[in-house]
């Protein structure tokens, strides 16, 4: 039976047809544990970059939603992705962030595992044991599916869940614009280090919705469009390109990935950014020269931004970062945000961006401080008994949406808005909500792979 | 005791005296007069930190100009951020913050060129911010500061600063204040 996000108790907290979506799916700590059950361990997590274990032995301690994982290169060279807990009584034997090892050891009992995850040491195996324990069976847990696309280290617990990529669906491009070079070259991202981690009080899916594409929050930073943070001093971006591009809405249905983009006009001449520093500014001059001359439809896109279904946002420009909302309890969320820059830039490049991403995002962030402020206190108003009786209203620009659609010859994929007059749509959180009521609502991965289904129909057609 | 002895103990009082003064201006919002005391040039950083096995302590402190830390920057940016505080709108300050900062453990650890007429000093001090906004939401930051101050007439500029925050993954939604 297809999935049409209306039916079910939780479909009926999410009612796409009336717009409007109960606070208890925010603030509700059952659904919360049904959440980490239904979404988390089945959906595919970002984990982390290549770059940070590029050698064997290297390791980066992560989390996949609730848990502790690690991600480490064996001596072999693969990568891993392990449950960070002990077989034997649950002690996480990595508690550095990270670092390079041989092995990981137990500190409660002792018990020792290899990069590769096999259970290489059990003290007293013959005599306490008498040899009789399978040690062959009690490695540390690994991720189901694992997928290094472009750098990026995805992980599934679930064995059923489709290839990564096929679970992109669409999205792919939007994702490659924050991996790909700003000259249009491939996977040429490389991770600043340090990785900013800090815990706001609200429902991960403030954030979430947020970075699907509010276009609607401007107030949220008039504070610091007036005193501006800027790569060029003013407001908090360059817009120069982006008046003369149209403003779009994506959203891909059945698979909760949604954006906000910007295509330019096929014509289009680089606009000045960056003037602050003319050494930045002849830098992505340069690059945005050697995009337009590269084929492809990556040339006309600029990313803004997005969200990958469920808990990872991408800013793929200004700034360039990528955030996991990492759920703690129902009202808490532990952010990591990583930062981008390209790997060929010069030095000078590299600490402006730096400059920017940092005095822009995260805690000390001048913008994101006012968002974190806002899902905060809107969390907080949302959980009392009468304030649960009031859903939150999703309505704006319902049915405004169009399929199939072009702009000067290239195709946009998925469900879009023109944002270029309308400033805002709804469509962004109703498509993230719709895929988040579905993994609730499905008992199996076959039931969500809604677009395997339209094929089948086809063929037995 | 000898006149360099003496001459130590009156600068680190000072010098202390400029930190309590200090702190007292960020905890009463003069937060102009506050920016008056950062020389034009002046570092303010503040690293993350990691998790490192022992004896790694390289790799403890996220690198200045490197990588990425809490803070990392100018007057040029500290100067927008008081601005924006300033708007009235910034809304993460906005009912404002209380905020108290306790200073401690000041300690002179070079005066350049001697304690006598010190143009530049390297001090170090503890530092426990608590934090106290809206209704009920409380923050408790602690740590050390390493300050270079330079002199300015009868008074001191701030040219350098960082800051050691005891904490890995931050436990505060955010850094809308000054340390």
């Amino acid at each position: 039976m297809p999935i049409n996000g209306t039916r079910g108790y939780h479909s009926g907290l999410v009612d796409l047809a009336s717009g409007m979506i109960s606070r208890e799916i925010f603030v509700n700590e059952e659904i919360y544990a049904q959440e980490q059950e239904r979404v988390f361990a089945r959906s595919w997590l970002f984990v982390g970059h290549e770059s940070q274990i590029p050698n064997p032995g290297d390791f980066f301690a992560s989390r996949m939603g609730e848990e502790s994982v690690i991600l480490c290169r064996d001596r072999a060279g693969a990568v891993h992705v392990f449950l960070n807990s002990c077989r034997h009584r649950g002690m996480k034997v990595c508690r550095y962030d990270d670092g390079n090892t041989t092995v990981f050891t137990c500190p409660y009992h002792g018990w020792s595992y290899g990069t590769d995850g096999r259970l290489a040491g059990v003290p007293y195996f013959r005599e306490a044991y008498h040899s009789e324990l399978d040690r062959s069976k009690l490695g540390l847990v690994e991720v189901a599916q694992l997928c290094c696309y472009k750098g990026m280290v995805w992980a599934n617990w679930d064995a059923s869940a489709p290839p990564f990529l096929e679970h992109l669906g669409g999205f792919q491009r939007f994702l490659d614009l924050i991996l790909d070079g700003w000259d249009g070259r491939e996977g040429q991202a490389e991770l600043l280090g340090g990785v900013q981690k800090w815990i706001i009080p609200c429902n991960w899916k403030f954030p979430a919705e947020n970075f699907s594409g509010d276009t609607y929050h401007n107030i949220s930073h008039r504070s610091v469009d007036l005193v501006g943070a800027g790569p060029s001093g003013r407001s908090r971006r360059d817009y120069g390109e982006l008046n003369v591009a149209r403003k779009l809405h994506v959203s891909i249905p059945d698979r909760g990935h949604q954006t906000i983009t910007y295509v330019l006009p096929k014509d289009h001449q680089p606009q000045a950014a960056y003037q602050s520093s003319p050494e930045v500014a002849e830098y992505f001059r340069h690059c945005e020269e050697e995009r337009r001359k590269r084929p492809g439809e990556n040339s006309r896109m600029i990313g803004a931004p997005g969200e990958i279904f469920p808990n990872v946002a991408l800013l793929p420009r200004q700034p360039r970062t990528l955030a996991v909302w990492h759920p703690i309890n129902a009202h808490q969320t532990e952010v990591w945000r990583f930062f981008f820059v390209d790997r060929d830039a010069p030095r000078q490049v590299k600490n402006f961006l730096r400059d920017y991403y940092i005095r822009y995002s995260g805690p000390a962030g001048m913008t994101e401080q006012d968002d974190m402020e806002n899902w905060n206190y809107a969390h907080t108003a949302s959980r009392g008994t009468i304030a649960r009786r009031y859903p939150y209203t999703y309505e704006m620009g319902m049915g405004h949406g169009v399929e199939d659609y072009e702009f000067e010859g290239l195709r946009v994929p998925g469900r879009v808005f023109d944002l270029t007059k309308a400033q805002a749509s709804e469509e962004p959180m109703r498509n993230l909500y719709k895929r988040w009521a579905q993994f609730m609502e499905a008992d199996s991965w076959d039931e969500l792979m809604t677009w395997r289904h339209e094929a089948r129909a086809k063929a037995a057609e | 005791m000898s006149d360099d002895r003496v001459a130590r103990l009156l600068l680190t009082q000072e010098i202390a005296l400029f930190l309590y003064a200090e702190a007292e201006m960020l905890d009463e919002r003069r937060h102009d007069e506050w920016l008056a005391l950062l020389a034009d040039d002046i570092r303010y950083w503040m690293p993350m930190r990691r998790n490192v096995k022992y004896g790694d302590t390289t790799r403890e402190f996220t690198r200045e100009t490197e990588d990425v830390s809490w803070f990392d920057e100018g007057k040029d940016t500290l100067t927008r951020r008081v601005r924006q505080i300033q708007t009235g709108i910034h809304w993460a300050e906005e009912p404002q913050s209380r905020i108290t900062h306790m200073v401690s453990n000041v300690q002179l650890l070079e005066a350049t060129p001697d304690a006598n007429a010190p143009r530049e000093v390297l001090i170090k001090s503890r530092f426990l911010i608590y934090r106290n906004r809206v209704e009920t939401e409380t923050d408790l930051l602690v740590g050390k500061r390493e300050d270079t101050l330079r002199r300015d007439g009868d008074g001191w500029l701030i040219a350098r600063r960082k800051i050691i925050l005891d904490q890995n993954v931050l436990m505060t939604k955010n850094l809308t204040f000054f340390f």
